[in-house]
């Protein structure tokens, strides 16, 4: 049996809202199962839109939220088995707003020069002033540059890539980033976007990067999983996934991406009241979907496997063998 | 020198010079002399005002001005031991009621809000009855600071409890720092700054509170404050003897001491937003 | 409609300036959506406070005017320069900002919200016609009639955001002035957004300036663009022709650090920073990130250059190739 770098097995997440009794239930996360090879680095974007859940499980895989239900297991163990340090230095995180990555108040090489004496076991200065200077160089600063200063005097991109060097500091086998490109400007997104692409390759990291921006996520990775409100509804290789899109909300993602050479024709079905939406048993696209059927609203369908590598959670594709939990 | 005098502001001028002039009034101007200000009758009683004596003296035979010098040191003195053991003590049990959460949270907020709900004064009166005058000033101060460290206590809670969302707390734990590493580079930097202004809001409430227990008698009368000043010079109806000064100064004294601490911290926190490009 | 002539503003700190605009003219007319693209920091968002007239010390507007010119009630034309046309807010101008989802009280209904806003300007109404109208407008505009009796914090930022363009877009201003309205929405709701601005904008022909940094948004909706970098109007010109045939390099730039579906060959971001307006450089200011900068680029700012009747760019680039515009021609209407 292969292990797997990152095994989430039915992973859920409730919030509950409200009292006890007069309160409602969320299911922020349902029913999630991804995995990531081993020795094989790659890059898996989450996609959805606000509210899919995908901020919810990135959190639950860094050890920031517990799961209600599930399994997270790193390299064959349990999260939960994990000791603190250990764990980082297998998984790293890169948030999405740069500028509050590091507090305002203290200058931004303290961080780094934390991470490489606690995490990368750097025993001496000069040996932290070394990791410290090859991980800010693999992004593309300079030690000088960055010592001393506070975060108020860099711009957004700097710092973030600042902060993709501190996760890099104790060569983690799993970076988790959410959402790392959404307040970097547009010019500066594809250098930091390139950017992991390089590090996947030179540095053999498994980035999962966590993302609304289709188009970014096109053009980075090796696999994509598409969120709507909690489920992953598809996923698989990227070329297949965003070449042949089968669930019915890929499409209209594909659809929806303001592209230059082609305008929108048709008027989209906009969201109802979330409250309403997570609340139902049924598929949870089925009141915005063209192609919704009784069974669609009445309970929620499997995952089916349309071709290798390309999953997907919809009535559509059930046929006899590609659905065996139905 | 030159950046404070760019951003600073007429308010906090004022209440520089207004604070150093009770400082060296209550601290430096008795270490010539006044050490025994408050022994009765060393002077004859009611003098005027004079050369010798420059507030005159007061019924108990007491030269109104050094007394005046030393019941300001001891009210300072009481306002900043209050001030500072309630605001550590508050900023401690705040710190570690939001952050730590659970049972434990429950308990300190149990008995803050206690603290905070229950009216200070009736109780203060209780204890100081029961006390009867027996007081030193570390005792009046004991006292004192039981009932200051929940306010502060409550507001570092509701500061640590929002601070500890941020994402740069996430980036620390991910740094592998230690949990008190980052309590102290972490999250103490914001809560010293508004500890700061709490610290002198605390000497104003503390020096308030024995006043007001002293000048209805229920402090030690013979401890040379503020307040027992005003006692004093009630007990011998001094407003009816037109004896202005006697019961003026100190009151006035009081006055001062509020307005130049709210001038400071006022114009302190107006000099930081100049400072920080935030006013025009 | 709305005029820019030569307009410049700066920030005033203690004791230096700060020149965000500088000598910016255009004019937006009728019944069309203007966009405006650059990117963080280029001034798009000073620009349309400049606009919407909100001039406040420390910043002020050092040299050109504003001009909003708009039917009147009798078919009369009125005309306001800046300092007056603050007067005209929520009537013939109004403004969406950026975060806009965020101005909605926290402890107050929508409905309440909206009604509170609304009525100031309909005072002769009775209250019940008023929330008709509300609850009517909303429903025309798609939004759930469940929206009315929610919080803000039950709703979703776009949600928010469409509750806060029906807000904007009640009294059927003349002029809509929108700050990057999208930005922090998913695609599928922006779609939706830029589809219900296209749509009130047909059915009531107003204008509609629209800032945001993606290209995208713009390629969609605008009729007419124009490209801000640090402080000035780089190009201005028709939308479709823009896509085609940019010839700003910056726009050039921009164009191509878009990535497209299908498409993934290599992108390149621009690199570099836009440069200090504490102390902007004496040339053209996009001189030291431009791959064709020459020595004259870096010592005289360019002047503006016609490509066509509509379209207009300013680079030194262009000398010899178009003829010049003269400082006090503005773009004729198309």
């Amino acid at each position: 049996m292969t292990e797997y770098l990152l095994n989430v097995e039915n992973l859920s997440k409730s919030f509950q809202f409200g009292g006890i009794f007069m309160g409602s239930k969320i299911m922020a996360v349902d029913n999630v199962s991804l995995r990531l090879p081993k020795d094989n680095p790659c890059i898996t974007s989450i996609v959805g839109e606000s509210g899919s859940g995908k901020t919810t499980l990135a959190r639950m895989i860094l050890g920031l939220l517990d799961p209600t239900f599930g399994e997270i297991s790193l390299d064959g163990r349990k999260l939960k088995g994990f000791g603190k340090k250990e764990f980082y230095r297998l998984v790293q995180p890169i948030f999405q707003n740069p500028f509050s990555t590091f507090s305002a108040r203290n200058k931004v090489d303290t961080y780094l020069y934390e991470t490489a004496r606690n995490i990368a076991g750097c025993k001496s200065a000069a040996l932290a002033d070394e990791a410290v200077g090859r991980a800010l160089d693999s992004v593309g600063l300079g030690l000088n540059q960055v010592k001393g200063k506070y975060p108020n005097q860099f711009s957004g991109g700097e710092l973030q890539r600042i902060s993709i060097a501190r996760a890099l500091i104790p060569s983690p086998k799993l970076i988790i980033a959410d959402e790392p490109v959404a307040m970097v400007d547009a010019s500066m997104r594809m250098n930091i976007v390139n950017l992991f692409k390089r590090l996947r390759d030179e540095y053999k990291v498994s980035f999962i990067y966590v993302t609304h921006d289709l188009s970014t996520a096109y053009y980075v990775s090796d696999y994509i999983a598409t969120m709507y409100r909690g489920n992953v509804i598809e996923y698989g290789n990227a070329k297949l996934v965003l070449g042949n899109p089968a669930h019915p909300y890929t499409k209209l993602l594909l659809d929806s991406i303001p592209k230059v050479g082609q305008r929108w024709s048709k008027d989209v079905v906009l969201p109802d009241i979330e409250s309403k939406e997570y609340a139902s048993e049924s598929c949870r696209f089925a009141p915005r979907c063209p192609h919704a059927t009784e069974q669609c609203r009445q309970s929620m369908p499997g995952l089916a496997e349309i071709e290798e590598n390309h999953l997907v959670l919809c009535y559509k594709y059930h046929t006899e063998k590609n659905c065996p939990s139905m | 020198m030159k950046s404070f005098l760019k951003y600073s502001n007429l308010q906090l001028k004022i209440g520089l010079i207004l604070l150093i002039i009770i400082f060296t009034i209550g601290f430096i101007f008795p270490l010539f002399r006044g050490s025994h200000a408050d022994e009765w009758n060393t002077y004859p009683k009611y003098l005027k005002p004079g050369i010798e004596h420059i507030f005159g003296t007061n019924a108990l035979g007491q030269d109104i001005f050094w007394l005046l010098a030393k019941s300001i040191r001891s009210s300072l003195i009481i306002g900043l031991i209050v001030a500072f053991f309630a605001t550590i003590i508050g900023v401690f049990l705040g710190m570690l009621a939001g952050l730590q959460g659970g049972y434990v949270d429950r308990i300190i907020s149990l008995v803050m809000d206690t603290f905070i709900v229950v009216p200070s004064l009736p109780i203060l009166i209780l204890i100081a009855s029961l006390l009867k005058g027996q007081t030193s000033v570390l005792a009046m101060a004991a006292v004192l600071i039981l009932f200051s460290w929940s306010w502060p206590a409550r507001q570092v809670r509701s500061m640590a409890l929002s601070l500890r969302e941020r994402d740069f707390i996430d980036t620390a734990c991910f740094s592998g720092e230690s949990k008190l590493k980052i309590l102290i580079k972490e999250f103490l930097p914001f809560i010293l700054s508004w500890s700061a202004a709490n610290f002198i809001n605390t000497i104003l409430s503390a020096i308030r509170m024995e006043s007001t227990l002293a000048v209805i008698g229920m402090s030690n009368n013979s401890l040379a404050t503020l307040g027992t000043m005003i006692y004093w010079a009630l007990q011998y109806q001094a407003m009816l003897q037109g004896k202005w000064l006697w019961i003026g100064v100190p009151v006035i004294a009081t006055i001062v001491i509020f307005g130049a601490l709210f001038m400071t911290l006022s114009g302190a926190q107006k000099y930081n937003a100049t400072k920080r490009g935030q006013l025009a | 409609m709305l005029k820019l002539s030569n307009v410049s503003a700066r920030y005033n700190v203690f004791d230096y300036y700060v020149n965000v605009i500088n000598n910016v003219s255009f004019t937006v007319n009728e019944n069309e959506i203007f966009g405006i693209a650059g990117e963080s920091g280029c001034g798009k968002s000073t620009l349309l406070k400049v606009m919407y007239d909100f001039i406040e010390y420390p910043f002020e507007i050092t040299s050109g005017s504003v001009e909003l010119e708009s039917a009147g009630a009798n078919g009369e034309i009125n005309k306001y320069k800046n300092g007056e046309i603050r007067n005209r807010r929520w009537r013939e101008i109004s403004y969406v900002p950026q975060g806009a989802m965020h101005v909605l009280n926290p402890v107050t209904k929508i409905g309440a919200q909206f009604y509170d806003t609304v009525s100031r300007h309909n005072k002769s109404v009775n209250k019940k016609e008023l929330n008709d109208r509300i609850v009517a407008y909303l429903k025309e505009l798609e939004l759930p009639p469940e929206v009315m009796k929610s919080y803000p914090h039950q709703l979703s930022g776009g949600m928010k955001q469409r509750v806060m363009i029906a807000l904007a877009t009640f009294q059927n201003p003349a002029l809509m002035l929108a700050d990057e309205p999208t930005t922090a929405l998913d695609v599928v709701v922006q779609r939706g957004i830029l589809g219900m601005l296209s749509r009130v904008q047909k059915r009531i022909n107003n204008s509609i300036v629209i800032v945001s940094h993606d290209l995208g948004v713009h390629y969609q909706i605008t009729d007419r663009m124009g490209i801000m970098y640090a402080g000035e109007m780089v190009e201005i010109g028709p939308t479709d022709e823009l896509f085609t045939n940019p010839r700003h390099p910056y726009t050039k730039m921009l164009i191509n650090a878009l990535p497209r579906i299908g498409d993934i060959s290599q992108k390149e971001g621009i690199s570099g920073t836009p440069p200090s307006l504490r102390s902007p450089p004496p040339g053209c200011r996009f001189a030291s990130r431009c791959m064709y900068a020459s020595e004259l680029c870096k010592k005289l700012p360019p002047c503006k250059y016609y490509i066509s009747g509509t379209h207009q760019a300013s680079c030194h680039l262009l000398k010899g190739l178009y003829p010049k515009l003269q400082p006090e021609e503005a773009i004729p209407r198309d």
